[in-house]
């Protein structure tokens, strides 16, 4: 998928993606040379069929989980259906405040496990010592992270 | 007057969602995941209720009992039945930094089932739009079984046994999927409407160019009558690789492996 600024001629980067949490999808792109930005939206039904396929407009923003669109996707999956192992079950890394683990625990326990090690991942990579929601919104907002 | 539009491919600079390269990814990650299994064989039949599952964990336990190295796929996301018959149908799935840990069934069959993980009595449900699902359904089950293929630790097996919903849709997708057409065992019953069913599903395997193992038939012996399983093998010029009895025993599936080698 790419963007032609007719006008100018010019391909246009990739700006952002923003997922607003209704379904919806927004990707901007902007030419590099008169600056002007366009945004691409999908509707529910286009980003799910996207977010089938297991791919994501504008690139991944954070490696793979295992079965990252199973536990993203499903419905209707067991709460205590997945439990962490190896490192993931040592519980080194980041803490969290009480505030942000009551957000947490209110992520379906089919998905937390995932969203939990996303968070920690990139609180780790800035060297951020404890999560707050501020740091989720933060991560949330840097990476995309739809609904989470 | 029409704008002057460069085409996808006159543009130089990369794609940046590189959608083909992510899909291309997918692939590469499943393909690594299975370097280390020596064959993948589908248990599949065009009919449904010939016992699919039931000949799938019958025989992953015979060839584990032989000494192989088996794993089970439950690739009938929406009705799966074998882990139970493996006795691991609500095992709970060890997540590691770069996989699921597979359960271990009856036998020491690794296994890995939509029924471990959905709420009891759920259908598999999706979250999105539910008005015109179909669109997106489709994928999102061929989705689920790439990821049940890639981001499982499988480890090295000698056979991993996928079982197949009825119908030739999974079949299709695995063939997309998978690296090489998968070896095809194929179920069927006595009756002459499963063999018409059966046909289809051999003929959409043939043409897929996947072996084709040999026939299976289930429930000899009982209320079905019908020659399906000789009549099959003839057509295809496969071998008849057991007719399984109602009342089967451990024999049964002892010979049935030792015919899969």
């Amino acid at each position: 998928m790419k963007f032609l600024c007719v006008e100018c001629d010019r391909q246009m980067t990739f700006e952002e993606r923003q997922l607003p949490g209704d379904g919806t999808l927004a990707a901007a792109f902007r030419c590099p040379k008169c600056g002007r930005a366009v945004a691409l939206l999908t509707n529910p039904m286009e980003t799910q069929l996207v977010s089938s396929l297991g791919v994501k407009i504008g690139g991944a923003t954070v490696p793979a989980e295992p079965l990252e669109t199973i536990r993203g996707m499903v419905a209707t999956g067991r709460e205590d259906a997945f439990t962490d192992g190896g490192e993931r079950a040592t519980g080194n890394g980041p803490s969290w405040s009480a505030d942000a683990q009551d957000r947490l625990s209110r992520v379906p326990g089919f998905v937390r496990g995932m969203v939990k090690k996303i968070y920690a991942d990139y609180a780790k990579e800035r060297g951020i010592g404890e999560i707050t929601p501020a740091v989720m919104d933060a991560a949330r907002s840097e990476l995309g992270l739809e609904g989470m | 007057m029409p704008l002057n539009i460069r085409t996808y491919h006159e543009l130089t600079d990369p794609d940046r969602s590189g959608l083909g390269e992510q899909i291309a990814t997918q692939r590469r990650r499943l393909a690594a995941r299975l370097a280390a299994v020596g064959r993948v064989i589908v248990v599949m039949s065009g009919k449904g209720g010939v016992g699919k599952s039931f000949v799938t964990a019958h025989l992953a336990r015979a060839l584990a009992r032989a000494g192989r190295a088996v794993g089970v796929l439950d690739a009938d996301l929406n009705g799966p039945t074998v882990a139970g018959l493996l006795e691991a149908g609500t095992a709970r799935l060890v997540v590691g930094e770069d996989a699921v840990l597979p359960a271990t069934g009856s036998d020491g069959v690794r296994l890995v089932s939509m029924a471990q993980l959905l709420a009891d009595g759920q259908p598999l449900a999706f979250k999105g739009p539910p008005a015109e699902s179909f669109v997106w359904r489709g994928a999102a089950e061929a989705g689920a079984i790439r990821e049940l293929l890639a981001d499982v630790a499988w480890g090295p097996l000698d056979v991993l046994l996928l079982d197949l919903p009825p119908g030739m849709q999974r079949f299709l997708e695995l063939c997309d999927l998978l690296p090489a057409p998968p070896a095809v065992l194929t179920v069927t019953i006595p009756t002459p409407e499963s063999r018409d069913a059966v046909r289809r599903a051999l003929r959409a395997a043939t043409e897929r160019r996947s072996p084709l193992l040999g026939v299976v038939e289930n429930m000899v012996d009982g209320p079905f009558a019908g020659t399906a399983g000789a009549d099959l093998a003839v057509e295809f010029g496969v071998p008849v690789l057991a007719r399984i009895p109602w009342h089967p025993t451990p024999d049964t599936w002892a010979v049935l492996a030792g015919r899969l080698g």
